[in-house]
């Protein structure tokens, strides 16, 4: 962690700038570019980091391959071939990885930059993931869930792992 | 009699069906890179395991059956080699001090620039989040700005040193966040600062 541990400086992300002016055509956010963030919409959950092998993002029926860079959206569902694996940074700054052949759905996403409050659940359908809790985690036990088809978990911080499939014949 | 020996074939692997864990869950907290543990709750139809300790473990093996127990390091780290090696890089943050009422940086921390720019160099798709703070001396409208135009130049500094512009977002949080708590009109040097966020 940085020098300022403990201080409320992530208080400033400006999502919220924004996410307040989510209709701001393209000629004004061009010419506003120097003020306003504009890449970061009021969609944006985080970004594919790390993308090994085949990995797919599902989106409103659309199957989109998952580069690095690419942005993740509550709704998405996150899937890795048999040599694949993917890791995406959080706006919270929450990092989740999974394995091969894991199934991944990022059911919400919601994070208030100023009072660090919102709710992040997700769900492993199968396979492998790693957890690295975020700020929503931090700032309240109840924001962070992630869900698995035989078990729900409760986050009050830090680096877990999961693994959930039906057992190997 | 045909029906007979299906429905005993049935009865039979039913029971090496029940014989046989329906799920292969494992679920594992890992001590924080911090030094600090969190907890971990793990929940299946009723039944709860918390996880407190390093390597502590819960296997799932069916809805409703809730084992705890440990694994080792070795055992968490081969389970999972694929998730673990896929895992972004650590977010993390920078802070760059300035000379008192102006949008320049100290002689000191002109020389962190470069580390900074290696750090962003190092990312794949890397995220830049640059927050200008000040001390309180002045007005409330006056440091908004002052912390705005700090972390315009900081901005500027980096896109001139090659960062992508789309890759860098802004704010000035004037000070209301002072590093270092002070009464009104206090001059405070660790407080005219810029942090950057680096993942």
């Amino acid at each position: 962690m940085g020098p300022a541990r403990g201080a409320p400086r992530e208080a400033a992300d400006p999502e919220e700038t924004s996410m307040s002016r989510p209709s701001v055509s393209l000629v004004v956010s061009a010419f506003l570019v120097t003020v306003l963030p504009v890449w970061v919409t009021a969609e944006e959950a985080g970004h594919v980091k790390v993308a090994k092998g085949a990995v797919q993002i599902e989106r409103t029926g659309e199957k989109l391959p998952a580069m690095v860079g690419a942005p993740v959206q509550p709704g998405d569902v996150v899937t890795t071939g048999p040599d694949g694996s993917v890791g995406i940074t959080f706006l919270d700054n929450s990092l989740l990885s999974a394995g091969p052949n894991s199934v991944l759905s990022i059911d919400r996403f919601a994070f208030d930059s100023t009072t660090h409050q919102g709710s992040f659940e997700s769900s492993l359908k199968q396979g492998t993931l790693a957890v690295v809790s975020g700020k929503l985690a931090k700032q309240s036990p109840e924001a962070m869930r992630v869900r698995t088809p035989a078990a729900v978990l409760g986050v009050r911080g830090t680096e877990f792992l999961v693994r959930t499939g039906d057992s190997k014949n | 009699m045909r029906g007979l020996a299906a429905v005993a074939a049935l009865a039979l692997l039913a029971v090496a069906g029940c014989a046989k864990p329906a799920r292969d869950d494992l679920y594992v907290l890992m001590p924080g890179q911090d030094g600090k543990t969190g907890v971990l709750s793990v929940e299946s139809g009723g039944q709860q395991a918390v996880l407190d300790q390093p390597y502590a473990a819960a296997r799932v093996k069916e809805p409703g059956r809730v084992e705890a127990g440990t694994v080792t390091e070795q055992e968490a780290r081969q389970a999972f080699s694929a998730a673990l090696a896929a895992q972004p890089g650590r977010p993390t943050s920078f802070i760059l001090y300035f000379l008192e009422g102006r949008d320049e940086l100290t002689p000191e921390s002109k020389q962190v620039i470069g580390s900074i720019l290696a750090e962003i160099a190092r990312r794949p798709a890397p995220e830049i989040i640059v927050i200008g703070h000040t001390d309180r001396v002045g007005t409330v409208p006056y440091n908004d700005a002052l912390s705005l135009r700090r972390a315009e130049r900081v901005r500027d500094e980096l896109i001139k040193a090659g960062i992508p512009a789309e890759s860098i977002r802004v704010a000035g949080r004037g000070e209301r966040e002072p590093l270092i708590p002070t009464p009104d009109e206090v001059p405070e040097p660790r407080n005219r600062r810029v942090e950057i966020n680096v993942r």
